[in-house]
């Protein structure tokens, strides 16, 4: 598999992505500048967390208007998988790849802990090597992780069946209680209609260290890694 | 000087420079200064940038050894970790501004704390803080609580730098004086690390960053004065931050340092642009000459004065080899950063500074570095608080009632609901969070880890300076060897109220004392720091407080210990003396409503065979489990490790000759609890004996309770809402 990284100005999470890939693909990714017009013939397409132009403005609103983004937005329609991390899930509702919005914490504070996911679709190359169902813990760290979309957008979601990541109790289920920043539906992570663009707001690079943060989120890149061999 | 107004004696005044200082500046220049050159003088003699009252005393802490690379006077101090890497440190204060406008106060110290780490070639790896509240019931204490964990959060989450341990306190003597102390700790490689000093003739002096503003003009003057009713009316010297200029910065300066382009370096902090070009220029025995209108400005129609004392954020300034300004300059456009030459270094010794093709001001550098005023202030021995009288002190009607109130006063509740709004995992190398010991972060791509802590008790300073100064060190220290690590160095940031009060000079005189000591006898060198003097408000002055952070390395961090239980049937063992000393204590101050008696003594060489006998048991695996006893006492310690663990632990006190509520409160120093495997506690017991460590048998891991023989057990649930409700609730404005 070989995969590129997106690198804004504010990225701060494109060193950890490129280290999870690295290790599970054996070698690094293209790392991509945004000011760049160029995509490198990649099988994915990452775009890491971070505070691109300092979420100035609105979170990812700047970013989903460099040169780059039209590359990714392309490439994202034509197949190609594109995972939105944190701040690349604000990037890809903001590009429109996916619906919705990310709003600011219903605490309004910026939150960094452990969830409890549940995954609701293996039917993804991201999610394919999961279990059904499985329960999952990931670090979430964002001040503005709070999915908004319509009811009729939600209910096409659920319908069909793009909610990919939910946030849940520890027996996985949907309960206000295990909802950190007020999402509707308790919803952590969508996917497009094609099932190719993923944006979640947990970091799963952040999750394949026995030493630092679990290894919930090594399925992830490991799954890509299989099916983009 | 061109357009320069007279200087009268009462602009002298409101620069605060004394009548005999500002004899010196017209004895140096030969002539009344002019207006910018007030200014410049009276930034660069402020007790902030100039350590006039402190330096005398500085000069008596321990600064060298092995690991040692560089020592204070740098932006940063540096230790050796090995395999050609290093780790490169400091904290600094923040004080003022955050009780003037708490989230940017405590943001831009943030920043300014990463810019001193980073413009000496490090990556930063992590930040700690230190902070100082005044009483929950104060009417501003929450809001400063909240304005304060939010800037820092805002600014060390943008830039991607982990926060990842610290300490938080609330005492009244805070009330108009908050401390917000932040530390950054960064890694770098040893060949690849840059210092301030410039060097050369006509080499040019560039300026990278954010633009200049008016803001944070006579940052340094005010951080060097006390506050009283009108301190509001200072809101407009506080610096506001912008941590997205600071992640370009800090990935503009570690790109152009990989190339051979950088001859010297030196973040814009307090001072602005006139500390970075004096410091600069001073070490590296040269002149400077700068062009204020090369200067990028935010603003029309700045003044010499208000651009040399302008405290914008975000900001460096760099002597470059000469010929490499293009491709510097290419960098720094890339990141959309602010280049330019604004001048170049001359034989001339001086500052020279011109605007508008006028010539602004014209100084001696020596006179404004190394030559500034050092005093040695007048100080009295401080009075010391007189030792408990114990049996005035009863004994409560049950232990476990007694630390479940304990757990959840302000003091000892959990900080969870500040550490959350904190990036701790960014990076990816954080293996020992916050809650523990010290925390721990793993070296970038190696199995190495840096063990780190924050660490002072106020009250113990107050009652006892130099048993205070001792204890902060000791208790660094101890935190970082329960992790394993080997402690390094240490940085420190030494907050105390009104220097020209012979009192407080005392306190200063006596803390830093007792640092001195405890630092020689534990080989834990202080390698950088900070003076925040004139912490008072209308004449009060804060608790002396010499927050202590600490680095320590761990050769591989499979091998660490935290403080969680690990299994039912573990042994639990006190290694260290008893219990037996409540002056001072959190229980008296609790449960009793006291703070009197005298601190518990530090026995330095108990404290160094009891920590280097911990780092050996868990070198060889002898133990799983380690906390040192500090706040709370001993049963304070086990409760924390209990929780940590969610397993519970059935312990009893067995020292007949202490009652047991001392021994299980008791503050004494240099003891940690350990939990020892099943079938192990015989080999750790012997062991301790054969060193001469003071050992005893506590009890046993297990269960969901926690019990002391003789009492009814609590629920480690219980013990864990009392510990977890008072923050969430004291900010949610639930209770004072």
């Amino acid at each position: 598999m070989k995969a590129a990284v997106i690198v804004f100005p504010g990225s701060n999470c494109d060193r950890d992505a490129a280290d999870a890939l690295t290790w599970v693909t054996g070698r690094p990714p293209a790392m991509v500048w945004h000011t760049s017009n160029e995509l490198p013939n990649v099988d994915l397409i990452v775009i890491p967390g971070g505070f691109t132009h300092g979420d100035y403005l609105r979170v990812g609103a700047m970013a989903a208007t460099a040169p780059i983004m039209g590359e990714v937005f392309r490439a994202g329609i034509r197949g190609v998988p594109v995972l939105g991390i944190c701040n690349g899930f604000q990037i890809l509702c903001e590009t429109r790849l996916l619906p919705g919005a990310l709003m600011r914490n219903a605490s309004l504070n910026f939150i960094c802990r452990e969830v409890n996911l549940k995954i609701e679709t293996t039917a993804t190359p991201f999610t394919r090597s999961y279990p059904d169902g499985a329960l999952v813990r990931l670090p979430i760290a964002h001040h503005d992780g709070n999915f908004f979309a319509d009811e009729e957008t939600l209910n096409r979601l659920e319908g069909e069946g793009r909610v990919v990541f939910r946030y849940v109790d520890k027996a996985g289920k949907r309960v206000p209680a295990a909802n950190p920043n007020g999402s509707r539906n308790n919803i952590a992570g969508i996917a497009n209609a094609a099932g190719n663009v993923l944006g979640l707001m947990p970091h799963p690079e952040r999750a394949i260290d026995p030493a630092t943060g679990g290894t919930d989120g090594t399925a992830l890149f490991a799954g890509l890694h299989e099916a983009l061999r | 000087m061109t357009g320069s107004p007279q200087i009268t004696m009462e602009m002298v005044r409101q620069h605060g420079l004394s009548d005999d200082e500002y004899g010196f500046v017209t004895n140096t220049l030969g002539r009344e200064p002019s207006l910018t050159e007030l200014g410049i003088f009276s930034v660069m003699w402020s007790e902030h940038c100039s350590y006039k009252s402190s330096k005398v005393w500085l000069k008596t802490l321990p600064t060298a050894g092995p690991q040692v690379i560089c020592g204070p006077g740098e932006n940063a101090g540096i230790v050796d970790i090995g395999d050609g890497q290093c780790a490169i440190f400091k904290m600094e204060s923040h004080n003022h501004p955050s009780y003037i406008e708490p989230y940017q106060g405590a943001a831009t110290g943030v920043g300014g704390i990463m810019r001193d780490v980073f413009t000496m070639g490090a990556r930063p790896v992590a930040n700690l803080n230190a902070l100082r509240f005044g009483a929950p019931e104060h009417p501003k204490t929450r809001h400063l609580v909240a304005g304060v964990v939010a800037g820092i959060g805002g600014y060390g989450n943008c830039v991607g730098i982990p926060t990842v341990g610290g300490e938080v306190g609330f005492d009244a003597a805070y009330n108009g004086n908050i401390l917000v102390n932040a530390m950054c700790v960064g890694v770098a490689s040893t060949d690849k690390i840059f210092y301030a000093a410039a060097s050369g003739v006509g080499n040019p002096v560039v300026y990278v960053g954010s633009k200049t503003g008016r803001d944070g003009i006579h940052g340094a003057t005010m951080a060097s004065a006390e506050f009283d009713d009108a301190t509001d009316e200072k809101r407009p010297t506080v610096q506001v931050g912008d941590p997205f200029t600071e992640k370009l910065l800090l990935e503009a300066c570690l790109e152009l340092m990989e190339e051979d382009a950088i001859i010297g370096i030196q973040d814009m902090g307090a001072a602005g642009l006139t500390s970075s070009s004096v410091e600069m220029a001073d070490k590296g025995g040269v002149g400077i000459a700068l062009d204020l209108d090369k200067v990028p400005q935010r603003e029309i129609g700045m003044t010499a004065y208000e651009m040399m004392l302008s405290e914008s954020q975000e900001r460096m300034l760099m002597v470059l080899r000469p010929g490499r300004e293009v491709d510097a300059a290419a960098i720094f456009e890339k990141w959309g950063l602010d280049f330019a030459v604004i001048g170049k270094t001359t034989d001339t010794g001086r500052l020279v500074v011109h605007h508008n093709g006028d010539l602004k001001a014209d100084i001696p550098l020596h006179a404004l570095g190394d030559g500034a005023p050092e005093y040695d202030r007048p100080w009295v021995e401080p009075k010391l608080a007189q030792a408990l009288n114990i049996d005035t002190v009863p004994p409560p009607d049950s232990l476990l009632g007694a630390l479940e109130t304990m757990m959840g006063a302000p003091d000892l509740a959990s900080r969870a609901w500040i550490w959350s709004q904190y990036d701790r995992t960014i990076g990816g190398d954080t293996v020992s969070p916050p809650g523990g010991d010290a925390a721990v972060v793993r070296v970038h791509g190696t199995a190495k880890g840096l063990a780190m802590s924050v660490d002072v008790t106020p009250r113990y300073c107050f009652a006892d300076p130099r048993e205070g100064g001792k204890q902060a060190v000791a208790e660094c220290w101890r935190n970082i060897t329960a992790t394993g690590a080997l402690p390094l160095a240490l940085t420190d940031c030494l907050n105390f109220g009104n220097p020209e009060r012979p009192q407080i000079m005392g306190q200063f005189a006596a803390a830093v004392t007792g640092m001195g000591e405890a630092a020689r006898a534990l080989a834990f060198p202080v390698v950088s720091g900070n003076v925040s003097l004139y912490n008072e408000t209308n004449g009060e002055a804060i608790l002396p407080t010499p927050s202590i952070g600490g680095v320590g390395l761990l050769t591989d961090i499979a091998m660490r210990c935290d403080i969680a239980l690990k299994s039912d049937g573990d042994t639990l063992i006190l290694i260290g003396p008893d219990g037996s000393h409540l002056g001072c204590s959190l229980y008296l101050k609790i449960i009793e409503g006291r703070g009197d008696g005298a601190p518990p003594r530090v026995d330095l060489h108990g404290e160094k065979i009891a920590g280097d006998f911990i780092r050996i048991l868990i070198g060889e695996g002898a133990v799983n489990a380690v906390h040192d006893i500090s706040d709370g006492g001993l049963l304070v310690a086990v409760a924390e490790m209990a929780l940590a663990g969610n397993i519970g632990a059935d312990i009893r006190f067995t020292n007949k000759e202490i009652a047991s509520f001392i021994q299980a409160f008791g503050e004494d120093q240099g003891r940690y609890v350990v939990g020892v495997p099943d079938g192990g506690a015989h080999k750790v017991l012997a062991a301790a004996r054969a060193v001469g460590v003071p050992v005893r048998l506590l009890g046993l891991a297990g269960g969901t309770e926690l019990k002391v023989t003789g009492e009814m057990p609590i629920s480690l649930q219980g013990l864990r809402d009392a510990h977890q409700t008072w923050l969430p609730d004291y900010m949610a404005g639930a209770q004072a």
